[in-house]
């Protein structure tokens, strides 16, 4: 096989391993409390201002810095939810919609009046990995393992705690569970705030590979959702599976055209995914 | 409200022959064409349709219009009727399919935003074309400004002013229409205005197209009004939201209230700009984003809204 489609193919799993962060973080948010946060990218970012901040402004050490930034965000969606999710609960689901599109502004906007507009680069680089012909990003790598643990940490969150399978079973009947004696507002908020945390997960691994800017949202904002919806919205499984094939079809589309019409076609086949199976590519 | 509407509008004609200043007739020109971008969005969102891509059809119809006119020499008196017509056939081709499959709520929103974004992306990808993301201007032409749609503010006043008349006659006669009622049971239950024979595919079908084409209008003749075209600002996520918050704010469910919408936005973005300059960039989309988010949490009917409900 050409050396460069390898390449292309191994970065396209190893973005996938990004993607798949944030889509699980919003599919968990939606899958329990039935919300899409629109703004889950800008939560990403508020992660990322907050590891370059500490690390190159206050001389925090990076995993401290790391370290701190989970438990900003996850703050933060907790926030979210109490301010402007819970009320809104009972409203139709557009008006959850562009509620949170608000906060895409907000947090867009505080972040330019707090940090400015410029690029914000952290500076660390790691030596790329060589195998023959193929090379491969370090960071990208160290960013893709650290994203596959974060999954199995979820997956085991899920799987073995109280709350985990409190979760996991509002998501599946969210009438039945109140009667069985789960205070449906606490599963609300610990999905909200484990949903925080995995964008500040995210922004963690994204700030070692790109430049930090208040519409850095915008850039991976739109696939994220195109991948939740793609993998079926709460399930989380497909979103995962789907992140790596969305990373693959990026990845491969930037090596036969440019990196604009590899979004085009992988927007494109999102849409023919949705037309094709509506309730996701990988449901039951 | 139509009364009112047609009341205003005949105000509205004499201002630019008050001698009223360049600034002045520049908002009103701006907040006619972003309140009929607001109409044409509200005219599906009230029944539920939520597009966060309508950027897809002004993005599309207003580069069809500058690119017939740089490339082709084709007036966008001529232009701008093909390119909103391609920004409906395009309506038609992605939403038939939603519809039809019954791509609903959060489900069409988002595959909405792809739309919008598949549009940004591919203004940005045929670059050699359209200038890519650094936009593009429509080639002047001051000896022959008719033709080349490129007048005095006061031209554009009325020629704005115009298109926001038929955007409000459109409404008020979609509103008075039998659509209007199918939509509305639509939007209640969708299997039960099936049951008693509304065509669901087919009405929704024509209000996205309506809507589509009604919006396209207002954001490709801003773009001619501006002459420069930018993926950023004509098609993609930000546009579209900036469309849908100007709705919700001035209230989707009435006649006016998109356009109120559009004044309020565009006054408080002047207020913000006077007020602020640019000491602090990014005070705009914070007050614009809180001011949403209150919207929906205590008016979700709009400014317009609260009046009716008062009355």
């Amino acid at each position: 096989m050409d050396p460069f489609l390898l390449e292309a193919i191994l970065n396209g799993i190893l973005l996938g391993g990004v993607f798949a962060l944030p889509v699980l973080g919003c599919n968990l948010v939606f899958g329990v409390v039935d919300v899409v946060w629109l703004c889950y990218a800008e939560l990403v970012m508020v992660g990322m201002y907050a590891v370059w901040f500490l690390h190159t402004q206050q001389g925090w050490p990076l995993m401290m810095a790391f370290a701190a930034a989970l438990p900003v965000v996850a703050v933060l969606g907790v926030a979210l939810h109490l301010c402007v999710v819970r009320p809104l609960l009972g409203a139709p689901p557009i008006n959850q919609l562009l509620a949170t599109g608000g906060v895409l502004f907000i947090l867009q906007g505080g972040a330019m009046l707090v940090f400015g507009t410029d690029f914000r680069s952290l500076g660390v680089e790691m030596p790329p990995m060589e195998w023959g012909d193929v090379f491969i990003s370090g960071t990208k790598l160290a960013a893709f393992c650290a994203a596959l643990v974060g999954a199995g940490a979820l997956w085991a969150f899920l799987k073995f705690t109280y709350i985990g399978i409190a979760i996991r079973a509002i998501a599946r009947d969210r009438e039945v569970m109140p009667l069985m004696g789960v205070d449906p507002r606490r599963v609300y908020l610990v999905a909200s705030a484990v949903g925080g945390a995995l964008a500040g997960l995210a922004a963690c691994l994204l700030v070692v590979q790109l430049d930090v800017h208040p519409f850095i949202g915008l850039s991976f904002g739109p696939i994220t959702f195109m991948i939740c919806v793609m993998g079926g919205l709460g399930n989380m499984p497909g979103g995962f599976l789907a992140a790596f094939l969305m990373g693959v079809i990026v990845s491969t589309g930037g090596f036969w055209w440019n990196t604009e019409m590899s979004y085009v076609i992988a927007f494109a086949v999102f849409i023919v995914v949705i037309f094709a199976r509506p309730q996701g590519l990988f449901s039951r | 409200m139509m009364g009112v509407a047609l009341a205003l509008a005949v105000a509205l004609a004499v201002v630019p022959l008050l001698g009223t200043p360049d600034y002045f007739l520049h908002l009103g020109i701006t907040s006619m064409l972003v309140a009929l971008a607001g109409t044409g969005w509200a005219m599906m969102g009230r029944f539920g349709l939520v597009s966060l891509g309508h950027g897809a059809f002004i993005g599309t119809a207003a580069y069809v219009m500058a690119l017939l006119w740089n490339e082709a020499g084709l007036s966008p008196w001529l232009g701008l009727p093909i390119g909103v017509a391609a920004a409906m056939v395009l309506a038609a081709l992605l939403r038939y399919p939603c519809f039809r499959l019954r791509v609903i709520g959060h489900y069409f929103a988002l595959v909405t935003l792809a739309a919008g974004e598949i549009v940004r992306l591919m203004i940005v990808a045929l670059r050699d074309y359209t200038g890519g993301s650094l936009g593009m201007t429509p080639r002047l032409a001051p000896d022959n400004a008719f033709a080349a749609m490129q007048f005095s503010k006061a031209g554009f006043w009325w020629m704005a002013l115009l298109v926001w008349v038929f955007g409000i006659v459109v409404w008020w006669w979609l509103d008075r229409s039998m659509s209007s009622k199918a939509l509305a049971a639509i939007n209640e239950d969708q299997d039960a205005a099936a049951s008693i024979g509304i065509h669901v595919t087919s009405e929704k079908l024509r209000v996205t197209v309506i809507s589509a084409g009604v919006a396209a209008l207002g954001g490709a003749l801003g773009a001619q009004y501006r002459l420069y075209l930018n993926p950023e600002s004509l098609a993609g996520i930000g546009l579209s939201l900036q469309i849908v918050f100007g709705a919700i704010a001035g209230g989707m469910y009435s006649l006016l209230g998109p356009t109120i919408g559009a004044v309020f936005t565009i006054a408080l973005e002047e207020s913000l700009r006077v007020a602020f300059g640019t000491a602090f960039i990014g005070a705009a989309p914070l007050v614009y984003g809180v001011l949403l988010v209150l919207f929906i949490l205590f008016l979700p009917r709009g400014i317009a809204g609260f009046f009716e409900k008062r009355r």
